[in-house]
């Protein structure tokens, strides 16, 4: 039963741009989730997020291209060697908190980015990125006419981030999570170690954003570096703001909101009715960053806890 | 040994660049705590007001009319840190992580706002010609360029020492930089101090702007954000709220990225500074001369 969101899609639900825009909105979905973890939950302000994400993109497809690993193996691969590098990162990023925290994490990503982006042995593919190695990928996903299980596996994905990091923050161990968030030192005076929790926090939501990489390797058919830089960390940062810090489906919710939102808003940028204004107004408005950009401050302003926060309110008035 | 000390020169006057960049920064986090990231884009907006001079302000010769220019990005960015701390952090009074998130959404918001108006194209400076000369300095031949850069960034951090430690006004920032509560407890209005260092930053950004836009052969919108990394990770390494830790640690960073980037393999300069803010905050978390704790 083929129906659309006019405006908001280019064709019916199951076309391919819209299945394809939807995909890249649920990958966001659970990485935003898997950020909440550790920023909302846990308080961990992480300036790093980018960096598990991307190497669970870059990681998967050169397991595959080079090893000549399936696909399903390589994403396995792939999340565990990134639990293996975020405990080896948290480890020492943790010995920090507050800015510093934020510093470190920043430089461990740029330091990849930067790594992505000089590519100085010649296999990370640098600005342009690689191809996705679809040689070892499952024909059920090759080819843009099973467009539509990919966008059941990025679904698959959002749904699974979402029951594991539901389970872990309702667990005795997300309480300390949350205690964390609120007040280190009482953590520490009630007898508890608040460094092995922040680095579990932080290994775990690693481990999520990484299978996030893996799939939106094949969303997007490639590895793109700009999945490495410090502009998209900051953007998992305001999805989840925008959807609603320590709630979960809030995050889900900035996620998907966001990954729609920075598609569909080039194509009304370029639209009829933006250009038809003046000069001074259309070229800004023609730029989909300075819409974000601006409604990101508008909702700093007016409603910090995010769209969630609005739903909320709205539900109770 | 001469183009060691034309390598010298060149990255202390990148140091110079990024001491303009990180002061600002330095000074509003450890006065407000808040990260201003937006602060590239008042480096943008100084250099687009210099170029914006340099292009039309043609009854002047080259020379005096760079001057108009630098003291043209000074005021644009004075008032826009200005405007900035006045219209939209100042609404968020205390609550710290929306105002860092506000800054984010700003700086996106600016950088993009000056690309849909001036696109992303880099913009050439019109400059003096005794820009492009060399001097020559034991030995190298050494742009004229890299030398002025070098001076106005030491010109105005003596400038700055001078206002924080023999004005009022400067004495009031350096209080609230180590006990904010303690200066409003004594009756004094922090909030205009507030104003003022978003201000002085926003000058000392639109300055660096102008000369960034001399340094990198142009001026585009994503400069100074492309910039603000090693800002942040100077402010760090020099201590949050320490000017002079802020300029130790600017010249620590520029020769490092430039030794790496030449005697090493290049590329390799960033990532070099990378590994040296992870060293320095594992030893000393605080910086090197700072005195807030990170």
């Amino acid at each position: 039963m083929p129906f659309g969101i006019p405006g908001l899609f280019t064709g019916p639900i199951q076309s391919a741009g819209t299945l394809q825009v939807l995909a890249v909105g649920l990958v966001l979905a659970g990485l935003a989730m898997s950020y909440d973890v550790i920023f909302g939950y846990t308080g961990l302000l992480s300036f790093g997020h980018a960096l598990p994400f991307a190497l669970g993109v870059y990681g998967t497809n050169l397991l595959m291209e080079h090893l000549g690993i399936q696909y399903p193996l390589a994403v396995v691969a792939a999340v565990i060697g990134n639990l293996a590098v975020a405990a080896i990162l948290g480890a020492v990023a943790l010995r920090t908190a507050g800015v510093a925290f934020a510093m470190v994490t920043l430089a461990f990503a740029e330091a990849f980015a930067l790594l992505v982006l000089t590519d100085p042995f010649r296999f990370l593919g640098g600005e342009e990125g690689l191809t996705l190695a679809s040689d070892y990928v499952p024909d059920i996903f090759r080819g843009v006419v099973n467009l539509r299980y990919i966008y059941w596996l990025a679904l698959l994905f959002a749904v699974f981030v979402f029951v594991v990091a539901w389970r872990l923050v309702s667990s005795k161990a997300g309480r300390v999570f949350a205690a964390i968030r609120e007040n280190e030192p009482r953590v520490e005076m009630l007898g508890l170690r608040p460094f092995q929790f922040k680095l579990a926090s932080f290994v775990i939501s690693s481990g999520l954003a990484a299978l996030g990489g893996s799939v939106y390797l094949l969303v997007v058919r490639g590895a793109n570096a700009g999945t490495t830089s410090a502009e998209f960390t900051l953007s998992i940062l305001v999805m989840v703001v925008l959807g609603g810090a320590g709630k979960l489906w809030g995050a889900a919710l900035g996620g998907l909101v966001y990954g729609i939102l920075s598609l569909r808003l080039s194509s009304l940028a370029n639209s009829d009715a933006i250009a038809g204004l003046p000069q001074w107004l259309s070229g800004p408005l023609s730029e989909p960053l300075f819409i974000l950009g601006a409604l990101f401050v508008l909702l700093m302003l007016f409603a910090p806890g995010g769209i969630s926060s609005i739903i909320t309110r709205t539900r109770s008035a | 040994m001469s183009s060691f000390v034309l390598l010298t020169i060149s990255a202390l006057g990148l140091a110079g660049l990024y001491f303009l960049l990180a002061s600002g920064l330095s000074l509003i986090f450890g006065l407000m705590s808040v990260l201003n990231l937006a602060h590239g884009a008042f480096f943008a907006v100084g250099g687009y007001a210099a170029w914006f001079v340099m292009d039309s302000l043609d009854a002047l010769s080259p020379g005096p009319r760079f001057v108009v220019a630098v003291l043209a990005s000074a005021a644009v960015g004075a008032v826009a840190g200005a405007v900035v701390e006045l219209g939209l952090i100042r609404k968020l009074y205390g609550k710290h992580t929306e105002q860092i998130l506000l800054t984010i959404g700003l700086g996106t918001a600016a950088v993009a706002l000056m690309g849909g108006w001036f696109t992303f194209d880099p913009r050439l400076l019109a400059q003096p010609a005794w820009f492009g000369n060399t001097t020559a300095i034991l030995g190298a031949n050494v742009p004229n360029n890299r030398l002025l850069i070098l001076g106005v960034a030491i010109l105005l951090f003596a400038g700055l020492m001078v206002f924080l430690t023999r004005t009022r006004h400067g004495l009031i920032i350096r209080a609230g930089v180590e006990n904010p509560s303690m200066v409003r407890a004594l009756g004094i209005d922090v909030s205009r101090s507030f104003t003022l260092v978003f201000s002085i930053g926003g000058l000392l950004a639109g300055v660096g702007g102008a000369l960034g836009a001399v340094f990198f052969n142009g001026i585009n919108p994503s400069l100074g954000t492309a910039q603000l990394i090693f800002a942040f990770i100077v402010v760090v390494i020099g201590g949050l709220g320490s000017i002079p830790g802020t300029a130790v640690a600017s010249v620590l960073v520029a020769l490092t990225q430039v030794y790496v980037n030449n005697y090493g393999a290049t590329g390799m300069g960033s990532i070099s500074v990378v590994v040296l803010l992870a060293a320095i905050l594992l030893i000393r978390p605080q910086g090197l001369l700072g005195k807030v704790q990170a």
